[in-house]
């Protein structure tokens, strides 16, 4: 296991990583959407989370994220049970997400999207801001102050003032990474954050999302249709089919994985007449390439 | 990066900036009420200073309302429910206790004498007791959104209306109600008749103070992380969730907020008419409120000034089309809607405008010029 430190309970589990999912289960009336899903993400970690589509990794975070509650299973933030509880609490407790379908808060500006999600690390409560009092001005000040720095880690400072429906769809995608991570989490949930884009996009996204780590100290979950881009930035890969687990390695392992071949090619059938076309590591070679 | 709270320290503002930040408003706000009363009103004759009252009642009610249907995006329209309450508690206050302590039916006292006195004291206790009924209106909200929490507002304003108009007879005579001690006559309200006999209290003053206390509330609101909150909310309730807004308390805070400022206009509307009609104050009464907000612009302060003003006088203009005025003013209406669906303001803010940024710039470089 690359990056982060992760200490070994004499039991053998995993204790005090950034996140530690146990048999986390969810069903839609008599569907599995999730079986048994185990994660362990490392302080510092950047996994990736794949599967074809439907194999319910967006639900996967929904569940850790509190929208759906899990009916069997356990979620640790940093050593702290968070299953069950509310999604706003499991956000204070450090664990922000970004959407796949965009979410942005559309009416208001760019700064102030950033701004709404600093708001929660703020003390003063209604009375305080309805009087101005000294410690509600100095947090408001210093939530622009941190969301401008943020702006300008994700490269979208010279927008800070235009309605967040009207940037383009890139731009939307870095407005909804600044605003998780003002929340200041400790684990970040990327819900297919280059889908969209173009290879120079992507390229650019690719380096931001690992300076993340560093520049903010979080461990990072990533989904992603992008072979080429999970492949090359994640330590560890799991895949999810139907909802079930099916392979858990690096890179180089689940690429020679039978089992995920299988689940995103389907199995050779004699006499196929449509020739299947090869996944994504083929279209992203020289991504890859570039890659020390 | 820095945390939040590593930076909080380094911010805070010295003495001037929180005297000016904190208190400055709401000295300004009591100087534009004397202005108002002292100035304005005698300038204008009394029909006009009437219509002020009705205006700056009007700025209070809307701008209350806009709280919940602007900022939190909640549909309700149930606000002259909270008006009621606030009114009918004001009025118990001022008519009996007058009576009890001041052994008259009329207005005691000169300026902030006793008699003014009680009747702030009625219109914060009409206002704390509408919000309670905020938070018994808020917790349906939780669970309903869109047209489902209209139609639980809209009850909930027609249960006060019912609830008012089967309360008992109101004693008139000062010697009857002598008699009774003051919790005793909490249900006496007058009923399907109405509160009537309710000292004149109302004034230039009063109203505009709290109307300016009020935009300094919403203005603060808006442009802080509690409103923001609020904001979000209105936005896009599951990104709000994830971004760890507690949109139950948010939603929650919104409507208590909001039936406060609604309690004391509903007390100075009791004060102004001189009697508490539950006729009066039902779905139609609300119905105008939300008409102001939608036509002055859903969330933006200056926007419903700019409503509640044109939405007051105008009728009073059409006043020589006679039995047309209300045809008159619905076509404004209707024009208003096919021409900026989005209200006057839209969502934003007079000096967030483009055309009054242009001018400030055009002012600035005037100035400038000029030295």
């Amino acid at each position: 296991m690359t990056g982060g430190t992760v200490e070994r309970s004499p039991a053998g589990s995993v204790t005090r990583g950034a996140l530690d999912i146990k048999k986390l289960s969810l069903a839609f009336g008599g569907l599995k959407a999730v079986s048994e899903f185990s994660l362990s993400l490392p302080v510092g970690g950047l996994y990736g989370l794949i599967g074809p589509n439907g194999a319910g990794k967006t639900t996967v975070f929904n569940l850790l994220t509190g929208v759906y509650k899990p009916d069997v299973g356990s979620v640790e933030l940093s050593g702290l049970r968070i299953d069950g509880k509310k999604p706003n609490q499991i956000a204070r407790a450090g664990m922000a997400r970004t959407f796949q379908n965009i979410r942005l808060f559309g009416e208001l500006s760019v700064i102030d999207n950033v701004r709404t999600a600093a708001g929660v690390r703020t003390k003063s409560g209604l009375f305080r801001t309805l009087l101005r009092t000294p410690l509600h001005v100095a947090e408001e000040r210093a939530i622009t102050e941190r969301c401008i720095e943020l702006l300008d880690v994700l490269g979208i400072t010279h927008r800070q003032d235009e309605q967040a429906k009207s940037l383009p769809y890139g731009d939307q995608r870095r407005l909804e990474i600044a605003r998780a991570l003002a929340t200041e989490p400790k684990v970040l949930l990327l819900d297919e954050p280059v889908a969209g884009m173009n290879t120079q996009e992507k390229r650019e996204m690719r380096g931001l999302i690992q300076s993340l780590r560093e520049k903010f100290g979080v461990s990072i979950l990533l989904i992603e249709h992008d072979m080429g881009l999970v492949m090359d930035i994640c330590e560890q890969i799991t895949v999810i089919d139907h909802g079930v687990t099916i392979a858990v390695g690096s890179p180089k392992q689940i690429q020679d994985d039978p089992a995920v071949i299988e689940a995103y090619l389907g199995v050779p059938e004699e006499n196929d007449p449509i020739p299947r076309p090869e996944e994504a590591p083929k279209t992203d070679a020289p991504e890859a390439a570039e890659a020390p | 990066m820095k945390s939040l709270q590593d930076r909080v320290d380094r911010l805070r503002p010295g003495l001037p900036i929180t005297v000016g930040k904190s208190v400055l408003p709401f000295a300004i706000a009591i100087l534009l009420a004397f202005t108002m009363d002292k100035l304005i009103g005698p300038a204008v004759g009394a029909t006009w200073s009437k219509i002020l009252l009705d205006v700056g009642i009007a700025i209070l009610l809307a701008g209350s309302l806009n709280i919940v249907n602007g900022y939190a995006g909640q549909f309700s329209i149930g606000h002259a429910g909270f008006m009621l309450v606030g009114g009918y508690l004001a009025a118990w206050l001022t008519f009996y206790g007058s009576i009890h302590w001041f052994g008259v039916k009329t207005p005691v006292g000169g300026f902030l004498g006793n008699g003014q006195l009680l009747f702030l004291g009625g219109c914060i206790l009409g206002g704390l007791c509408a919000s309670v009924f905020g938070v018994i209106v808020g917790l349906p909200s939780l669970r309903l959104r869109g047209d489902y929490l209209a139609i639980v507002t809209l009850g909930f304003g027609e249960i006060v209306r019912v609830l008012g108009q089967i309360t008992d007879r109101q004693p008139k005579r000062i010697d009857d109600v002598k008699k009774i001690p003051m919790s005793d006559l909490l249900n006496n309200l007058g009923g399907a008749e109405g509160f009537s006999q309710i000292p004149g209290y109302t004034t230039l003053f009063f109203v505009y103070f709290f109307a300016f206390v009020l935009l300094v509330l919403a203005y603060r609101l808006k442009y802080s992380s509690k409103g923001r909150a609020l904001l979000a909310v209105r936005e896009n309730e599951i990104a709000a969730e994830a971004m760890g807004i507690d949109t139950t308390r948010a939603k929650v805070i919104a409507f208590v907020f909001s039936a406060f400022f609604a309690g004391i206009g509903g007390s100075l509307y009791a004060h102004q008419v001189g009697a508490l009609d539950p006729k009066e104050l039902g779905f139609m009464k609300s119905i105008d409120l939300v008409i102001i907000v939608v036509i002055g612009g859903m969330g933006s302060i200056t926007g419903v000034v700019i409503g509640a003003t044109i939405l007051v006088v105008l009728p009073e203009i059409f006043r020589q089309f006679a039995d047309y005025r209300m045809i008159a003013y619905a076509l404004a209406l209707i024009t208003v809607m096919i021409l900026r669906p989005q209200g006057i303001m839209g969502v934003k803010e007079l000096w967030e405008t483009s055309l009054w940024r242009k001018q400030v710039k055009a002012l600035r470089a005037k100035l400038r010029g000029g030295k």
